[in-house]
């Protein structure tokens, strides 16, 4: 009875999906432009700022 | 009439001079490859959308780093960081495994929390005034012995030190102290339990 009521998706169905929350991709993107690296005779620091 | 699409290449180049946009074109260039790639060897959405978000912290730093120096190989690379982070999570939960709730046998069916709630620590409150009063029907000798060994936590040889008896007979008044007890509750018609 249960493939009366279920709609199997479409491998293409199912691919369109998939992909990352958008709460993600804006993480990175802020977290793209908080992050400065300083560079101190050489060696390279990462920072975050707020 | 702008359809030509700009490279991987440019876009890193212009993302390491300090172009913030350019990181949001790759990302969306190649964020349901990379994913698609995660979740299919992980088949977890959390767990993807961690290795996803791993996996660009780690191009994030090799870039601003200026560590970056394979033009022209973007996606081969983030894959290549993606697949070692994919590796990292089944090395760590072959160390740690983390329990998969979604089945038919669910893991809180067995196990239970042993605290009492409000409730229970009610009734069993309740029952331990009323066995306390119930034990004051006990004949003295009985009462003595059944007092020192369950409230005081005594042994029978400090029972029968203290008591001035031997250990048999502590040992024999705490039996019909007990058998004394389950009469009473009978007689009283008394439910002691939770």
């Amino acid at each position: 009875m249960r493939k009366l009521y279920t709609k199997k998706l479409s491998k293409k169905d199912q691919l369109k999906d998939l992909q990352p929350g958008k709460e993600t991709v804006q993480f990175l993107l802020n977290y793209s432009k908080a992050l400065r690296v300083v560079d101190c005779r050489g060696i390279k620091f990462g920072t975050i700022l707020n | 009439m702008n359809n030509v699409e700009i490279t991987d290449a440019v876009l890193v180049r212009e993302y390491m001079q300090g172009n913030e946009n350019a990181l949001s074109k790759l990302i969306n260039r190649h964020q349901h490859r990379i994913y698609s790639f995660i979740f299919s060897k992980v088949y977890d959405r959390d767990v993807s959308e961690d290795i996803f978000q791993d996996t660009f912290i780690k191009v994030i730093n090799t870039l601003k780093r200026g560590k970056y120096n394979e033009e022209g190989k973007f996606l081969p690379w983030v894959m290549r960081i993606a697949h070692n982070l994919v590796i990292d999570h089944f090395r760590r939960n072959k160390r740690m495994p983390k329990f998969d709730n979604s089945g038919d046998f669910n893991i809180f069916s067995v196990l239970s929390d042993s605290d009492l709630n409000i409730e229970t620590q009610i009734i069993k409150d309740q029952i331990e005034n009323d066995v306390k009063e119930l034990i004051k029907e006990l004949p003295e000798d009985q009462l003595e012995v059944l007092t020192m060994r369950i409230y005081k936590d005594m042994s029978f040889k400090e029972i029968s030190e203290r008591t001035g008896v031997s250990i048999n007979t502590a040992l024999g008044r705490m039996r019909y102290a007990l058998i004394n007890l389950r009469k009473i509750i009978e007689k009283h018609n008394l439910v002691l339990t939770n």
